[in-house]
């Protein structure tokens, strides 16, 4: 396998100018000769397809919700980053490219980061002239907040709904793109196979999950916009039919997967209350600038939390890290909060969860100031835990909320399978080992509007419109696979639920392969993933048929390309013998507990190749070079 | 504690349906609605029947993808909350809870929860948008706004497409949703522009669809989960009739 990340050459600054001078156009008068597929319709696939649309080219948009408008970006609460340097508060394009590359544990490519941070800017632009009613000033001017932990004030917001706003904003240009005829929009429409013709992306196998039907579409590039794969855990923060299938079935297809086990574990969720919980709640990483993070000193303290005194409470965070405090990046929190659990010193019920306790920001600003930052969230759990956070600390855990790794690409965004492009959270690019709160949403946008665009002329226009349609042999081929598949899900007809199995499968994923990993633990779920997987084959009950609506089915589809992308995530994790990030492997630590890096051996991209059902994947590495900032020890203290 | 279901089934969107009874035994408290549906599939599917089909994916009442009547009230019993956001505290043991999809004429039912909300994709693609191309925008603060502006058109803006306004519409309006979206752009300068169009032709889609008209019954804002206000409908009143003697409609 060639990997070529085609990373422009030149200073790093001129390196995005310098690759759009150079790179291919397609003239105006053609791209109308021209289809794209977009798989996905969240902050990357709208906004790509609105783009795309715009300039010229014809679309065809998939998502598996009802409307383009429910992709899981909805979700997206906090913020999003921008270099704008409002505040004045000597941000810049290098400051953030700096935050991100070392957020990330100096394992991304400072090419690709410094051209979001670059991009950055623009988002806001487009997003406010859209519409998006971002927070104001009092004198009509954007609004900015601090946000996990950065030492400058660069996201924006609106109220705790932001990722619904950017969205509703990317849906609108869809939207204006579907009535101008430019974008024809397939709802309930999920991808279930990709398409290789002489080697190149040519289109996609999808299913209507309202009659059915396996259905084949042909283009002249497939781009992946479909989100991460925080659900392999079972629970996550993510919605319930976030899944791998499209990436997954790509990657069974040729397409390299990177860094399968950099997966984020968000620290402020809250806890898990039964075993039927279906899914997990984010509590916005914001109430950290705010709350305070705490357990007792003693473990097996039964007390209320009102009822322990002072100097009998650990602010942990702040004890260990007097410099950041309770704004630790993602994966030091959920590290720490865990090691706290671990000694016994956890709270609620199950014993799983930490104190943020607003008692102290009360006494300092007064209720009604924290009611106008954190009154949507505060309500919100309330709804959820019956508890009244103004009163009693709000309890707090980890859970899987963001997935680093994803299918490879290089600078263009095109993965290793010419003419198959992947943005967002489904390709692996700019986070590292680990993505800092509010620049997942940067992202996604930086590659649909500003991204994309650009470099997929460079593609298209060394691959002239062909006329080729769906109805070729590697067409009906891929579809009779897909179709089989379906047909041996349904007839299986054993004795275990699809969810059954996914729990299953996540708690195995979550203990072995979650917050922090060990070889011997990894090597168990190693043998323990397989062994359920085969189970699984043999013993899933699918009620119902394929021509209907048949919600069993869909996510029997599901679970099973999570069974395979498990057993990929523990071998990366087993084969990175260093802590980096949100990889963090026992065995490599620091004296003080922390993630012990080796750059000498493991600077490098981890790449998995495809190589059949019962082999072991191929593994390969892009060296990551560092040019321009020296990797240092991150310290947080 | 253990519920009584009363559930509409229907195989499909041609077919007629009815109601199926369901015990749901040893529901806890803090269980969401949708998990203690979630229980009894679980127990459909072992008994080898068909589950229920109900239409969810964040739940957290922000996608806007669920919606069930329960008990006669669209998104059930707590004011401000979406089906996947009510947990079971909110029910006692013996309760009998009756669950119904949307009702609406331009909501088809497609199969025993789940109904057909494209229409309200095609009444934004009517003008729900600001026609701006990706690259031409100007710097974001060029054009201040004011705060209580900005603030007014989030409030709009934070619909979240579920539909609920139009199940608890005697006439089957949709206009609180309508009215949200024109509100929200329409408030902001940048709407400015394109603000009589997109009045009178968002409200023409709505009807085209199918929606009922609006007599101010107020039941709408009641069933909205996110609260949006029925001032935006006489908001959007202003702007269709305005649209009229604008200069600037087409
Ligand atoms: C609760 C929560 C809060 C967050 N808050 C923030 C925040 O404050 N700031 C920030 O920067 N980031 C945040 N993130 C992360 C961020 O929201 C996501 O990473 C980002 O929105 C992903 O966008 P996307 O376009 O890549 O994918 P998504 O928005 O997940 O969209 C995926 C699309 O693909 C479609 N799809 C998926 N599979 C298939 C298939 N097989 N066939 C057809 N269609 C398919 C779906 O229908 C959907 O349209 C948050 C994430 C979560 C879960
Ligand atoms: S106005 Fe309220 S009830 Fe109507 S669609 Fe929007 S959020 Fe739902
Ligand atoms: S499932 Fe998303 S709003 Fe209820």
């Amino acid at each position: 396998m060639k990997l070529d990340a085609k990373i422009p050459p030149g200073p790093l600054a001129e390196k995005w100018d310098n690759h759009l001078n150079s790179i291919k156009l397609v003239s105006p008068a053609n791209k109308r000769k021209y289809r794209i597929i977009i798989v996905g319709s969240g902050l990357g696939g709208a906004s790509a397809a609105a783009s795309l649309a715009e300039l010229g080219y014809d679309i065809d948009c998939f998502c598996y919700q009802d409307s383009p408008r429910r992709a899981h970006s909805i979700a997206a609460q906090g913020g999003i980053n921008a270099t704008k340097n409002y505040p004045n508060d000597n941000d810049s394009i290098w400051r953030l490219f700096y935050d991100t590359i070392k957020g990330g544990d100096y394992r991304a490519r400072e090419a690709n980061v410094y051209r979001l941070a670059q991009v950055s800017s623009n988002i806001i632009d487009q997003c406010v002239a859209q519409g998006v009613p971002f927070a104001r000033e009092y004198g009509g001017q954007l609004a900015n907040r601090s946000f996990g932990g950065a030492q400058v004030s660069r996201t924006f917001y609106a109220r705790g709904q932001t990722g619904q706003q950017l969205l509703l904003g990317a849906y609108q240009a869809l939207q204006r793109m579907i009535a101008a005829g430019k974008v024809t929009m397939h709802t309930r429409t999920e991808m279930l196979d990709l398409v290789l013709v002489d080697g190149r992306a040519r289109g996609i196998v999808t299913r209507d999950m309202v009659t059915g039907d396996i259905q084949s579409y042909a283009a002249d590039a497939v781009v992946l916009a479909t989100g991460g794969y925080g659900n392999v855990f079972f629970l996550s923060t993510n919605a319930k039919g976030c899944n791998t299938t499209a990436i997954w079935r790509a990657h069974k297809r040729g397409a390299a997967f990177a860094n399968p086990c950099f997966t984020q574990i968000h620290p402020t969720c809250i806890p898990v209350s039964n075993e039927y919980q279906s899914k997990l709640t984010l509590m916005s990483e914001s109430l950290r600038n705010d709350g305070r993070i705490w357990v007792s000193k003693k473990p097996g303290d039964k007390r209320p939390p009102n009822d322990i005194p002072e100097d009998e409470r650990d602010y942990y965070l702040e004890r260990r890290y007097p410099a950041f405090g309770n704004l630790v990046p993602r994966d030091v929190a959920s590290r720490n909060a865990k090691m706290v659990c671990d000694e016994g010193r956890g709270v609620g019920a199950t014993g799983l969860g930490v104190y943020l306790d607003f008692r102290d920001a009360i006494n300092r600003l007064g209720k009604k100031v924290i009611e106008e930052r954190y009154g949507n969230l505060f309500e919100m759990y309330e709804r959820i835990t019956g508890e009244n956070p103004y009163e009693v600390p709000m309890r707090i855990y980890p859970a899987s909320h963001y997935t680093m790794g994803g299918l490879w690409v290089d600078y263009n965004l095109m993965s290793n399978i010419p003419g198959l492009y992947v943005i967002g959270e489904a390709n692996f690019s700019d986070h590292g080992a680990n993505r800092l709160g509010a620049s997942a949403l940067m992202q996604g946008l930086a590659d649909g509007y500003f991204v994309l665009p650009n470099t997929i002329g460079d593609f298209l226009a060394e691959h002239r419109p062909d006329g080729l349609t769906a109805d070729g042999n590697e067409f009906r081929t891929v579809e009779n696979d897909v179709a089989d598949n379906v047909k041996k899900l349904l007839s299986i007809n054993g004795s275990r639920s699809v969810d059954s199995f996914h729990k299953e499968l996540g708690k195995i994923v979550w203990d072995y392969c979650g917050m922090s990993r060990n070889k011997e633990g990894l090597q168990k779920a190693l043998t323990l993933i397989p062994a359920l997987r085969e189970e699984f084959w043999n013993d899933v009950k699918v009620p119902g048929d394929n021509e209907e609506i048949n919600q069993s089915l869909e996510k029997a589809g599901r679970v099973a390309e999570f069974m395979e992308l498990a057993e990929i995530m523990c071998l990366d994790a087993l084969g990175r013998e260093e802590s980096c990030g949100a990889h963090y492997r026992e065995e490599y630590q620091t004296p003080e507990g922390e993630a012990l890096r080796n750059d000498e051996e493991f600077s490098y991209v981890s790449v998995w190749e495809y190589s059949g059902e019962f082999s072991k994947p191929i593994f390969h590495k892009e060296h990551l070079q560092f040019e321009f900032v020296t990797p240092t020890q991150r310290s947080y203290k | 504690m253990n519920v009584t279901l009363k559930v509409w089934r229907q195989k499909g969107p041609n077919q007629s349906g009815g109601f199926a009874e369901y015990k749901a035994e040893g529901i806890i408290e803090d269980m969401s609605f949708l998990e203690m549906l979630d229980t009894v599939n679980e127990s459909l599917i072992a008994k080898g029947e068909t589950p229920i089909a109900f239409d969810n994916d964040c739940r957290e009442g922000i996608c806007g993808m669920c919606g069930l009547v329960i008990n006669g009230i669209p998104h059930g019993p707590s004011k401000g909350t979406t089906t996947c956001e009510l947990y079971m505290r909110h029910f006692k043991d013996g309760d009998t809870i009756v669950i119904e999809p949307w009702r609406s004429v331009a909501f088809p039912v497609m199969k025993d929860l789940i109904v057909d909300r494209s229409a309200f994709d095609r009444i934004i693609q009517a003008g729900g948008y600001i026609s701006c191309k990706t690259g031409s925008a100007i710097d974001a603060n060029t054009i201040p706004v004011p705060k209580p502006i900005a603030d007014r058109s989030m409030d709009a803006a934070t619909c979240i497409g579920c539909g609920a306004c139009v199940a608890a519409c005697p006439n089957g309006s949709a206009m609180l949703f309508t009215s949200a979206k024109i509100g929200h752009l329409n408030l902001l300068p940048q709407g400015k522009p394109e603000r009589f169009n997109r009045a009178v032709h968002m409200i023409e889609a709505m009807e085209a669809e199918g929606f009922g008209g609006c007599t101010n019954h107020g039941e709408c804002e009641a069933a909205c989960p996110k609260s949006v206000s029925i001032d935006f409908i006489a908001l959007v009143n202003r702007e269709y009739m305005g649209a009229f003697c604008a200069a600037d409609f087409e």
